[in-house]
């Protein structure tokens, strides 16, 4: 275990609580502070996060600090100055819901009362957590420590900086140190900002930046002089501004996250015998805390204003960034026996440990940490120039309002598709996924909103069409009606390949995959404990070879499990073709028109059936062609390779264009055509805490064959399942102004009075998914219901923006709302 | 009563020093600047004679435009004016710093502003010449105390006590005078936000001095070396409760405890 900060001492308290023993965690610093960002934070937290991963581990964090006896309860205020804040603070509140935390939306007469040197005219009101506290990080991490070393797992040695790590093979097999060499076939980086640079030592990469917080401290405070303890008064952060003001002791800090970005190279940080106060702890720079001082003044003026209260401390704190603004878990995809856990807070150090620890130890956290796995990052996310644009733009939106689909500004156009000029011809308006530039949906199809009219479900609120056009329900209407071309370049592709193929996809996937060559497999992949991994398609190409497609926002996370379980043999090999193979989709009813007209080969239904694939010559360009379908529509997805995918295009959107074929965006394909048929996604539907059986995905029988979760799957199988997935319709989407709202996902699903629905296992029933269902006329949402409410018909109602909307259970299961037999696809 | 309090950017060091590549200066990269803590006492000190008294105060640098960082946070805790004398950046000796001073107290005279009291801290925190204060003490024919841990100053007076080997020192001197002080003389205050807001918005007067120092006699820098790090030491008295009476004694046997 490099690094004794917060994670370091984490992660050994747990790794040791999960039995390993001769642990060692070594610092180049002293203990207990060696000079980390853990040492100069300001060690509050705040509970309510959108992203439920998040949230879960700071949840799990604040228990872990209070069993330690380290948590101050507080309570803590987001404070709004402008009405965009207030509504945020109401979709807030929806997610605080949604996470079965207690908040509440106050107004500044309470806020006052809560905060006596506040000056609340200037807000319009607040969000109030009262779970909210500070704890002592630096002694939480000694307790962690002193308890595995009570535990006899851990040796601790600091002031002992590491020199190398020694690579063999392509696995750890120790780490030089100035004071000695350690045999390890399992390092940890829990280095903060320092680990890029231990992680290069090994050849491996963590993407992060250190960047600078400023932070000053002020005292004495009359207003705190007869407080006990280190904080009395709730946390007041400033929402509006960027900004925190805290009660510390007789002091207040004040932080900031609204000045200029300013990044640091892991190559540039002092070391700690240069460093004046700590290598963190960097001289702070006036010019860029004076217009945030200002904006302080107006919010704490009987503090700030009074002539008493002295700047005591200030400093421009280091502390880590990433280009999505999440940690970085997980074993690096480079080394085996690596593991990063870095760029991680304080408010969620010790369950990000606990959870790591856990997927050292058998592979099955309890909470899913996909989205901060390390094996997300493409090639393209390592190198600096992304690190830094994307760490600097996502800097400023610490605090910001961020629109679930907000869109990235810096380093775009990474990766083009090959038919991009086409797509700017069109006007497609562009999402970025993985790096990829894909149309979301085609400002040339503005056309056809004449044609559809009130059918795209217009959207009057301005937050939910932002991000969002009605040509997107055009563009789905019309391949409903016709014929649409969706580029997908960004699947991630990769072949199995090798005489264990068969029997090694067999033992890692749900589904049978001793299928005919030229079968189209679809397929859920679980951990040990039954916990959903991935969904995706796999395509058997001959006796030996089978070609694996993933979306391409987790295609790299897909590649590592497949990659972590291959047979050690060497029996099998896994190739990664996604820079090789271009993907169109061709769905509608006139796919089979469109296609047969630039192709001799026979495409009848009775010819090339559904779930089937072979290869197809289409104008002199030879592809693959597999026909399913993720928006329901009979058609194909297409394979060439990548260089042909201009011209293969150009062939197809040619013959296309007497049957009125459409380009259609990801808009469809990810939102409106999957809802519509029901398909469930990972990162929303399906997650490690959800399993088959409650996703509706349980097949009348199980393989024979051994698999990853084979034994849990079954329990899962065997019993009642806690709640069950199921599709909703919105009954009225009318507020109570008059507007039309519509649900972006990630809402509360309550009863009709606003009670929320729990199941057995305490999870609370959210919206894992939401969307317009154009072709059915309704907006629809996906979520898990316990059984009691999953029944057909049954009235609910869902909460955004502070007010209640009545629901209706649609569908039970997997059946689709649209074309439920499915006849369209096996047309 | 009008005091001038002379100030002097240097690195604020807390850990290890690092030289650049030449020698000739101490690396700054990771380093913020201050004033000796001499100095900051000197500004804390006329600062409350001012406060007193009533009157003006100003704080003078000889350095760089960054130098207006030390100059802002003077003004921060309550200096009224500031001057700038901007050089290129490069080291002056203390000649050549004394001579630019006078050559501005003499500017400040022809405008028509008088001192009664110049501060100095008894030695800048980087170079520790000593010289400065009297230098421009000499220049100006003034009376020059240093080593100053008390200052009172009644009906034109200056009454100065600096330590001595056990006891005290006591001068008096009449003004306009120059007195360079040690760190003790007062606990100088942490600035406020307001003050430093004000400081921010007011004007630094700038000028470049003339350098005098060809063929000026006085110290020249060549090289500087790093000192040999002493070791620390660490002793482990007891655990627990049983440590208590060597820690007793410890701290009886350095004076900490009567």
């Amino acid at each position: 275990m490099i690094g004794a900060g917060i994670v370091g001492n984490s992660m050994a308290y747990h790794l040791a609580r999960q039995g390993w023993r001769d642990i060692v965690l070594i610092d180049k610093g002293a203990l207990p502070n060696p000079g980390g960002s853990t040492g100069h934070a300001s060690n509050f937290i705040f509970t309510t996060d959108h992203s439920k991963e998040m949230t879960a581990f700071t949840l799990d964090s604040v228990r872990q600090y209070k069993d330690l006896g380290v948590f101050t309860q507080s309570g803590g205020i987001e404070v709004a100055r402008t009405p965009e804040r207030m509504e945020e603070f109401k979709r807030r509140l929806a997610s605080a819901h949604a996470w079965g935390i207690e908040a509440e939306l106050i107004s500044p007469a309470r806020i006052k009362e809560l905060v006596p040197y506040i000056e609340e005219s200037i807000l319009l009101g607040g969000f109030y957590t009262p779970g909210v506290g500070v704890v002592d990080s630096l002694r939480a991490g000694t307790l962690m420590r002193e308890a595995a070393v009570e535990m006899g797992a851990l040796t601790v040695s600091a002031m002992t900086e590491t020199t190398g790590i020694d690579v063999v093979d392509g696995r750890v097999t120790a780490v030089r140190t100035d004071r000695g060499d350690i045999q390890t076939e399992t390092v940890v980086i829990a280095c903060g900002i320092w680990s890029p640079r231990i992680a290069r030592m090994a050849g491996a990469s963590i993407p992060l930046t250190p960047a600078v917080h400023q932070m000053i401290s002020v005292g004495p405070v009359p207003a705190f002089a007869d407080t006990v303890g280190e904080i009395t008064f709730p946390i007041v952060r400033d929402m509006d501004t960027n900004m925190y003001e805290r009660q510390h002791g007789g002091d207040l800090e004040v932080g900031s996250y609204a000045h200029r970005a300013i990044l640091m190279s892991p190559d540039e940080i002092p070391s700690i015998a240069e460093s004046a106060q700590s290598p963190t702890e960097l001289p702070f720079t006036d010019d860029d805390f004076d217009v945030q001082m200002e904006q302080a003044l107006e919010l704490v003026p009987e503090i700030l204003r009074d002539e008493r209260v002295g700047v005591r401390y200030a400093i421009n704190g280091l502390l880590s960034l990433t280009p999505d603004g999440m940690p970085i878990l997980g074993e690096t995809p480079e080394v085996r026996g690596l593991w990063s856990v870095a760029a991680v807070w304080i408010k969620e150090a010790p369950g990000i440990a606990r959870t790591v620890a856990e997927w050292m130890t058998h592979g099955t956290p309890d909470i899913d940490p996909h989205s901060s796995d390390i094996a997300r990052f493409y090639d393209h996310h390592r190198v600096a120039a992304h690190i830094d644009a994307r760490s600097a733009e996502g800097f400023n939106k610490t605090y910001g309002i961020v629109h679930p689909m907000e869109q990235w500004n810096s380093n775009r156009n990474v990766r083009l598709s090959p038919i991009n000029t086409r797509q700017r011809e069109l006007g497609a308006v562009f999402f970025e996924a993985a790096g990829w530039e894909r149309p979301f949906w085609y400002g040339t199809n503005e056309s056809l909103l004449a044609e559809y009219g009130e059918r795209v479900m217009p959207r009057a609120a301005e937050w939910e069409s932002r991000w969002w056009s009605p040509i997107i329900n055009a563009e789905h209407l019309a391949m409903r009606d016709r014929v649409g071309m969706v580029d997908l370049a960004a699947f991630a592709i990769f072949d199995a390949t090798g005489p264990g193929a068969t029997e090694y996809l067999q033992g890692l996937v749900v589904n049978q995959v001793d299928v005919k060559v030229g079968r189209v497999i679809y397929t859920p992949l679980l951990n040990a404990a039954g916990g959903i991994v991935a969904d995706l398609t796999i395509i058997r190409l001959g006796r030996d070879h089978y070609r694996v497609v993933t979306g391409g926002g987790m295609g790299m996370r897909d590649k590592k499990w497949f990659i972590d379980h291959l047979p050690a043999d060497g029996s099998v090999q896994v190739h990664d073709l996604t820079s090789a193979l271009y993907t169109i989709g061709v769905w509608g009813p006139r796919a089979r028109d469109l296609v047969q007209s630039v192709t001799s080969a026979d495409l009848s239904n009775a010819a090339f059936p559904f779930g089937t694939a072979r290869t197809v010559d289409i104008s002199g360009v030879r592809t693959l062609m597999s026909r399913i379908s993720y928006v329901g529509e009979l058609g194909w997805e297409i394979y060439a390779p990548m260089e042909q995918g201009l011209k293969l295009w150009d062939v197809l959107w040619a013959a296309g264009q007497p049957l009125g074929v459409v380009a259609v965006g990801i808009g469809v394909y990810a939102v409106t055509g999957r809802l519509e048929k029901g398909y469930r996604a990972h990162g929303n539907e399906l997650e490690l805490d959800f399993n088959l059986v409650e996703a509706g995905m349980a097949r009348p029988s199980v393989k024979d064959a051994d698999f990853v979760g084979k034994a849990a799957y079954l329990v899962q199988r065997a019993s009642a399942p806690a709640a069950i997935l199921c599709t909703l319709t919105i009954d009225d989407p009318t507020s109570a102004s008059g507007v039309r709202r519509y649900m972006l996902g990630r809402e509360p699903i309550t009863t009709p009075d606003g009670g929320f629905l729990v199941n057995s296992r305490g999870r609370r029933s959210y919206a894992t998914s939401a969307g317009s269902a154009p072709s059915i006329g309704k907006h629809v949402l996906m979520s898990y219901l316990p059984p009691e409410y999953a029944i057909e018909g049954t009235k609910l109602a869902v909460e955004y923006f502070g007010e209640r909307y009545p629901v209706t259970v649609a569908i039970v299961g997997s059946r689709p709302i649209f074309d439920p037999e499915n006849t369209r696809i096996r047309a | 009563m009008n005091i001038l309090v002379c100030v002097k950017r240097v690195p604020e060091t807390g850990g290890r020093v690092t030289l650049s590549a030449d020698a000739r200066e101490i690396d700054t990269r990771y380093l913020g600047f201050t004033v000796s803590p001499h100095e900051e006492c000197a500004t804390e000190e006329a600062v409350r004679l001012v406060e007193a008294n009533g009157g003006s105060s100003t704080v003078l640098t000889l350095g760089p435009e960054a130098a207006a960082d030390q100059l802002r946070a003077a003004m921060a805790i309550g200096i009224d004016r500031a001057i700038l004398l901007e050089t290129d950046g490069q080291d002056w000796d203390p000649v050549a710093t004394a001579a630019a001073i006078v050559d501005a107290i003499r500017a400040e005279a022809a405008a028509g502003v008088q001192y009664d009291l110049l501060l100095f801290g008894n030695e800048a925190a980087d170079s520790g010449d000593f010289q400065v204060g009297i230098r421009v003490a000499i220049a100006l024919g003034l009376p020059c105390i240093n080593g100053v841990k008390s200052l009172e100053i009644k009906d034109g007076v200056a009454t100065a006590r600096r330590e001595a080997g056990g006891g005290w020192e006591v001068f008096q001197v009449p003004l306009p005078a120059i007195v360079a002080v040690r760190e003790g003389i007062n606990l100088p205050r942490y600035p406020s936000v307001p003050g430093r807001l004000r400081a921010k918005k007011k004007e630094i007067e700038r000028s470049v001095p003339v350098a005098r120092q060809a063929g000026a006699a006085g110290p020249e820098k060549i090289r500087l070396s790093l000192p040999a790090e002493s070791e620390g030491r660490a002793e482990i008295l007891g655990t627990g409760a049983d440590a208590a009476p060597a820690v007793v004694d410890l701290l009886e046997r350095i004076g900490v405890l009567a």
